[in-house]
This record gives C-alpha cells, structure tokens and sequence, in this order.
C-alpha cells in the first residue's frame, strides 16, 4: 500500500496571472478573482497526479473539495477524504491544519500544489520530518522543493512512492514579502527545510562508482573547509544546509537561516545582522563561506540579505568561499550563479569564474552573473 | 499475445539456465581430475613430491574451493555464457567509452601459444630476449604514434596508468622543491572520472574546468583555475562527449605557462591514431589503453595495459625496470635515476603487449589511420541516422562539427514527452539482444544519457540493425510506452533493485563475502 497525502492551495498562482505577483491574504485573492483570474493550481495538480494512476495500491489521502478531493477524482483516482473543508473560501490555515493531519496518518509523501507560500505553511506545519513534494503552481517559485514541471513532480512522487527512489535530501523554503514585493522591493527570506526526494542519487553512474548521498558530500565538503581554517581569520558561515555542516564538525551551535562567525574554533555570534558582520570585519581579516540557493543560483541577494554589498566589499572576492554539493550544481543546469547585492559594482566584482568546492579537495570552476 | 518483434527485427530470446552458483553445485569428495600417486619406483628417486615442501609453506586447511568433476565444470560456464551478451555475439557498441571492437582471434592464438603462454616473469633475461624485442619495438611504435620518447608498460590499465603519470608529476615537482607549493590539478567535466579520482589518491586538490555551450571545455574557466599552485593538467581528448577541443594547445600553453605539467589520457583515442599526437598538442605524458584500442578484451573481460609515455624530460622518473637494447641484446635497467619505483610486479601484461604489436604490425601506419578513420566514419553515420531517425534523442552540444570516435546522446526529449526514461528503453534493447549502456559520468550534464562507439568493427548493415532497433524502440515508447514501461519482455530477468548498489553492506561480490553478509 503506497500512502500519501495530497493538498492543493487552490488559490496559488492567480495573482499572478492577473499581474498581482502572489496571492497572499484574502484581499488580494478577492482583487485577482475580481480582475477575472481563474484557479491555476487545481489544473498543474491533476497533471502531475496522472503518473499515479499507475501505482499499486495507492491510497490517496484528501481534503475535501476543492482542497485535493476534486483534482484527484478528475486525474481518475480514487481519494479518501479527511477533515472538513470550511464553507466558503479556504486560507493558509486550512493547508496547515491538512499537513499536521496527514503526517500523523503517516503518509510515505505530502504532494502539494501550490507556490513559495504553500511551501512555507507545510514546513510550519510539518517541519523536516515528513518527506514532501511541491506540484509547481505559484507565481514565482524560488524555495527547492518542487518538481521542475507538475509532470516531472508526479513522476518522481511515483518512483517514490514505488521504492525505486529511497533516498531524501533537505530543500530551500525561501519565501518573498509579497507585500514588499508589490511595492516594487524584493526581499526573500530562507524560511527553513523541508525533506523532498532525492533524485539526483537514484540516476547515478554505476561504471563510476555511484554518487554518495548528499548528506555525505556536505560532511565531505565542511571537512575541507575546517581543514583550510587559520586560526587569526574569522570566518563568516553563510546560510544553508551545505554550509551548516561546517559548524556542526567544530561542535558549534549555529542558527540555521542565518550567519555563524567564528575563530580558531571559537563561536563569536550567531544569527548575525549586517551591523554585526561589518563590526566583525573590523576586528580581523574576515572571510566568508556561501552557498548558492539550489535550482535558481543565488548567491548573494536571496535568503542572505544581512552579507550586505558593504560587508562583501571588506571581504573582497578573495576572501569568499563557495560551497556546493555535485547535486546542487546539476540543479543549476549549466546556468550561471547568480548575484544580486542591490550594488551593481559589488555585483560586478563578483562576476567572472570562481572557484566552487564540491568535496573534500574537489573543486570545480563556475560561471558567476549578475 | 505481445506481436513484437517487427518483421525487420531480431527475434531473440535470451537463455535461462536456472545455474546455481558454483559453490552451490560442491559435493565433497568430486575430483575433476585424480592424480595418481606415484609409483614406488619414482617415489623411491625423488619422493612423494609433498614432504619436501617446507611446513611454512604448507596450509593447515585446504583452500575453500567448489569440488566439482570436469564436466559439470564445463556445463555450468557454458551455461553462463549462453546467458551473456558480449562482443562476440552482438553489435556492442552500446558500451561507448569502452572500445568494444573486434580482438583478431588469431592473436589470441598467439598469445596461447606455449612461446608466450609458458613464460615466467623470474626467468633470466637471456631466456626471455624475445619478448623483451616485442616490447622494445612496440615502445617504438607508440613512439611514433604519441611522438613522445619513452614508454613503459609496466600499468596495467587506464586509470593505474593515470595515476603513474600523476605520481610523474608529482615526482618532477618534488625533485625542483617545488611539491608542496603545488598542491592542485586541473581536469574537465567530460574526461574520465578516474582523472579526478587518481589526483585525488595522490593528495591533490581537484579543480575541474566546465564545458561551455558548445561542450568544449571553456578556456576561461582554464585561465581562472591556473596559478603557482597548479602541479599540472590531466584530461581526456576527444572528451566523452566525442567532441575534440581543437584549442588543446592553447590549454597545454596556460598550464606550462603557469610551470604545471601536463597529461594526457588517451583511452579514447581510436579515433585519432595516426592522426594527431599529444607531442604537438603540447602533452608531457600520456597513455594508451592496449586493450580495447589495440586488440585485448575491453579491461573488464580481462586484463588491460596502460602504456605510459613521457618526454624526455620525464623519462628518468619512469618506473623500473625499462628495456634496454645494446648491439642485438635486450635487457633490463633498473638503474633509472630519479624512478617512482615500481607501480606493479615484474614488466607489465604480456599477453596484452603481444597482442598490441601483432596488430600494430598487421596494420601498419598506414592501416592504423585508416583504422581511426573508418570508425569516425562509422560514428558520424550512426550521429546523422539518430539525429534524423529516432524520435525523442537529440545530441547535446556541438552538432556543426563531426564528432570523433563516439557521441553522448540525451533521451531527454523523449523522457520529457512520454514520462520513460533510458532506463526503460535499454530494458527494451535487451529484447533485441543490444546493450546501450545508460551510467555515464556526470548525469547532471546530459540528462538520460547514452553513449554510442561503432569503432571500425561493425559493418553498415550492423550499425543500421543497431539503429533500426533504438528508432523501433523510441517510436514505441510514444505510440505504445506501456511496452517499454514493462519492458523486458524477451530477457529473463525482469527488473532489479538497484537501490542498494551504493551500500557496501548489501555487497556481495565473492562468494565468502555472500555468506558472510547473509549470515548477518
């Protein structure tokens, strides 16, 4: 019996299509109905449920209506439905409430439809514990949790869901003020990590020894790190699960969205505000080790905004780190890293080929763009 | 009733023998052969032949050996091999990278010959001066070849070899004071991952050099990673991809600029024989497969040789012993100055080496370019026939230019549009006895990837059933995936789990280590 949840933000994505970018809060929902848009998601979720039909035994947990029950009656499976859907329209609340639900059921995966928003509101609800999967359905998608397409999602969740794929990895929630957003401003947040399905190790070569998993290429990773360290430097340790292994090998408490500093071993603050991190540039050389937001490549300028053009600029390129497993790369698909500090001098300091550490004494030279 | 196979299709079916293991087929006591005690006349003039063995040399216990007589010896491997897929039943050029060209059987009758056969590695060098001429002369021919000066044949395979040319490197760099500053080496997405591997193995920090639009490793990147740290350079040309960077010299000329070395790997060079040269493109050192390229079973299906060679600069790091030729005489010099030492017992794979001469000598210089470029012919067909005839593929990169030995093509399109992957499809090519092999280093690049290498083995009929068949397969997989997707129908084995294949505790890869882990 193959068990998993579905919910559908049914809302996701029409601001968007009116040019509201996003749908958060009841009032813009109401605007983009009233500017004519019409429900997205429901349509990308029965795309991506249409691998499923060809699961054994599949036990399809809903919400009723409009919330997953009517997408997989459409797509031609047969749902069970739990809790009850409110009377009229449904809000962040009811996602949550449905994540908490299906991960005490135990569902094998949580397919959600829906955008950066809805990927935020099941990691609140549901955390790094259950492994989930996004259905691309919203305005703009930056967070490393969905399927590429809805096709591609639902046919991961079925290889999953079938045992061929076992392995998980964390992934990016990253989320935007869309109220800021509105105003013209970007400004996105790392929210946290949800568990998604991993994968890139599945398809590995066999002939080349096959690819470890990703948690074992970051310990590889933090190694070379703390094995280069000198103890006058203080080192600046950028958000990310690639990065957070560094202070887990010195035995450090870190914060996990935001930047750690260190010396010769020692924690000088966690959770670190752009103030915090220019002071420190003035106590000592300073160097900092980054990692690029999977799939879209953000160094700078997504999810790390406190490492401002000021701070880079003391740090100078060479004092930069970047880090990144074999998996992440491929997730760019040959595409550049991207920077984007709100400087456009620092920005295009930054541009050029670095150096990437992808493993213990592994590098790879990229492309960085602005 | 399922109606494959067309009409212009192989109808195969694969063998199933239902064979246990061979330790599941011991009985105790069976003999193959029983050797009969001697008589007590012999036994009275030399002994029993047993006493004499000194008792440290003696085993408490008998080896953990099948027994098992001849016949059920015979039975149970020819078995086996009614069950296989391999060069010797099949248009292999599925496996590309590999080579998997025709061996002549008539070397291999050479090298069974009681003159080659019966030699021993310890005997005397006066007894073995004609083997020792085969290797002298084949180090001059892939002299010519390489247009370097020296070549031991000491690796016995691709990547021993460029691990010996990475210790070269390192070695040079110690002897000028200059090893510990040189801490890094440069290589390229698409060469061998064994590159990468070997570098790493000897300390080196790896800095790989991306391909750029066009699948040429991008200069750039190159002049990025150089700098006083850099120790030297190893890469693959023409890459995996097939593609040839014909900017190669230019990529030597950074690196020597910045005082690192650089290596050449080779194993794909069936393509280029006679045609370029890792002299001219400014190589120190470089390699050749023997097996595969010059005739030898593909490393897997036997023993390789990795003949190494290296400019005169580097000639006195070389591994001992190197043969030498004085008057008519050949003999051996461990008196190298400044050797790595040994990097394998006794001079190299004999039998590889004879086999390597007997075909370098049946072709000729002439032969062996004509050799390179009938198989580069036969690539560009197979290219242009999958590029026009199979629904779904598509070739990454580069399609302006010929491609040298092999290409690495994408089913990207086809997974994209039908929901399958390569996976499916090479289940499929087993019905019709074909191997396409779907695990090539690095996935993320050429997503669903597979690589064709027709060498000049295969005739136009051959690559043309090899093609008709992928073309049968991909159409299928959009008019009727449900084929592909319960594909194999015609193998005997159905699908296996892979998902344990990279966990050394579900291993088991010799019968011991079965039972061990079964036990637990």
């Amino acid at each position: 019996m193959a068990k998993v949840g579905l919910i559908v933000n049914p809302i996701a994505g029409m601001g968007g299509k009116v040019g509201l970018k996003g749908t958060d809060g009841p009032e813009i929902v109401r605007k983009a109905r009233e500017m004519g848009a019409e429900p997205w998601a429901p349509g990308r979720a029965v795309k991506a449920l249409q691998p499923l039909k060809e699961v054994r035994e599949l036990d399809i947990i809903c919400y009723p209506g409009t919330m997953g029950e009517n997408e997989a009656k459409e797509a031609g499976l047969n749902p069970r439905t739990i809790g009850a859907l409110p009377s009229e329209s449904t809000s962040d609340r009811h996602t949550r409430e449905a994540a908490q639900k299906m991960k005490e059921l135990v569902v094998e995966l949580l397919l959600f439809a829906g955008g950066d928003g809805t990927a935020r509101d099941i990691y609140s609800a549901v955390g790094e514990d259950q492994t989930v999967l996004g259905i691309p359905a919203g305005v703009k998608i930056q967070s490393g949790v969905f399927g590429r397409t809805p096709g591609h999602a639902g046919r991961l969740a079925k290889k999953f869901l079938e045992g061929e794929i076992s392995r998980t990895k964390k992934g990016e929630v990253m989320d935007i003020d869309e109220e800021a957003f509105r105003d013209g401003s970007v400004n996105s947040k790392l929210f946290g990590y949800l568990t998604v399905p991993d994968s890139e190790s599945h398809i590995q070569g066999i002939k080349t020894g096959t690819s470890p998993s990703e948690n074992y290429v970051q310990q590889a990773i933090a190694e070379e790190i703390t094995e280069n360290m000198n103890t006058e430097t203080i080192y600046l340790i950028g958000p990310g699960t690639t990065t957070r292994p560094v202070m887990e090998k010195l035995g450090l408490e870190y914060s996990l969205l935001g930047v750690d500093a260190l010396r010769d071993g020692e924690l000088l603050g966690i959770d670190l505000r752009e103030e915090d991190l220019l002071e420190l540039t003035e106590e000592g050389p300073a160097e900092l080790v980054v990692t690029p937001i999977g799939g879209q490549g953000h160094l700078f300028g997504r999810g790390n905004q406190q490492i401002s053009p000021e701070v880079i600029s003391r740090i100078n390129k060479e004092g930069i780190t970047v880090v990144a497993t074999p998996g992440k790369i491929a997730s760019l698909g040959g595409d550049p890293m991207l920077v984007d500090t709100g400087d456009t001098e620092v920005d295009d300091a930054l541009c050029g080929y670095i150096p990437v550490i992808t493993g213990y004494r592994e590098q790879i030279v990229y492309r960085v763009s602005s | 009733m399922n109606k494959e196979p067309t009409d212009d299709l192989r109808n195969f079916h694969q063998a199933k023998w239902d064979e246990p293991i061979i330790y599941e087929l011991s009985t105790p006591g069976e003999r193959g052969v029983e050797v009969p005690s001697p008589s007590e006349e012999v036994e009275e003039q030399v002994g029993d032949g047993f006493s004499e063995i000194p008792n440290n040399m003696r085993r408490e216990n008998p080896p953990n050996l099948p027994e098992i007589s001849q016949h059920r010896v015979v039975r149970h491997y020819t078995r086996l091999s009614q069950e296989n897929l391999g060069v010797d039943v099949n248009v292999d050029i599925g496996q590309g990278t590999c080579t998997m060209k025709y061996s002549p059987n008539i070397n291999e009758e050479l090298v069974r010959s009681p003159e080659v056969a019966g030699l021993h590695p310890l005997q005397p060098e006066s007894t073995v001066q004609g083997v020792l001429e085969i290797m002298y002369r084949l180090d001059q021919f892939l002299r010519e070849l390489s247009g370097l000066d020296r070549f031991t044949f000491q690796t016995a395979g691709g990547s021993q070899a460029a691990l010996t040319m990475i210790s070269l490197i390192k070695a040079y760099h110690r002897s000028r004071g200059e090893d510990d500053q040189r801490d890094e080496i440069i290589s390229t997405t698409f060469s061998h991952p064994s590159d990468q591997a070997v570098s790493n193995h000897k300390g080196y920090r790896v800095i790989t050099i991306p391909p750029d639009d066009k699948g040429y490793p991008d200069p750039d990147a190159l002049k990025a990673a150089v700098s006083d740290r850099t120790a030297g350079m190893i890469l693959a040309n023409p890459e995996d991809t097939g593609l040839f960077n014909p900017r190669i010299k230019e990529f030597t000329e950074v690196v020597h600029q910045a005082g690192g070395l650089c290596a050449y790997d080779q194993a794909n060079a069936n393509g280029i024989l006679g045609i370029t040269r890792a002299k001219e493109a400014g190589f120190d050192t470089c390699f050749f497969n023997l097996h595969k390229t010059f005739s030898s079973p593909h490393g897997c299906g036997g023993p390789g040789s990795g003949a190494l060679g290296v400019t005169d600069e580097l000639a006195s790091f070389l591994p001992v012993p190197l043969v030498e030729k004085e008057d008519d005489r050949y003999s051996l010099d461990y008196d190298v100055e400044k050797s790595i030492g040994k990097v394998r017992g006794f001079l190299g794979v004999t039998p590889v080496i004879v086999r390597a001469y007997a075909w370098a000598r049946s072709l000729g210089g002439k032969g062996i370019k004509e050799m390179a470029k009938t198989a580069v012919l036969n690539n560009n067909y197979v290219m242009r026939r999958i590029m026009n005839e199979v629904p779904g593929a598509s070739v990454p990169y580069d399609t302006e230019n010929h491609r040298v030995e092999q290409v690495r093509y994408s089913f990207e399109k086809l997974a994209e549009d039908t929901g399958l992957s390569i996976h499916d499809v090479q289940r499929k090519m087993f019905d019709y006895a074909f191997h396409i092999w779907t695990s090539h280093h690095p996935w993320d690049r050429v997503p669903e990837p597979f690589t064709l290498e027709p060498t000049e083995s295969y005739s136009k009929a051959g690559l043309d059933e090899y093609v008709d068949t992928l073309a049968h397969i991909a159409e299928q997989a959009y008019e009727n995936p449900d084929v592909l997707r319960n594909a194999p129908q015609r193998s005997v084995v159905h699908r296996i789990d892979e998902s344990t294949l990279d966990d050394p505790e579900e291993w088991a890869i010799t019968w011991r280590a079965y039972k061990k882990k079964q036990d637990n």
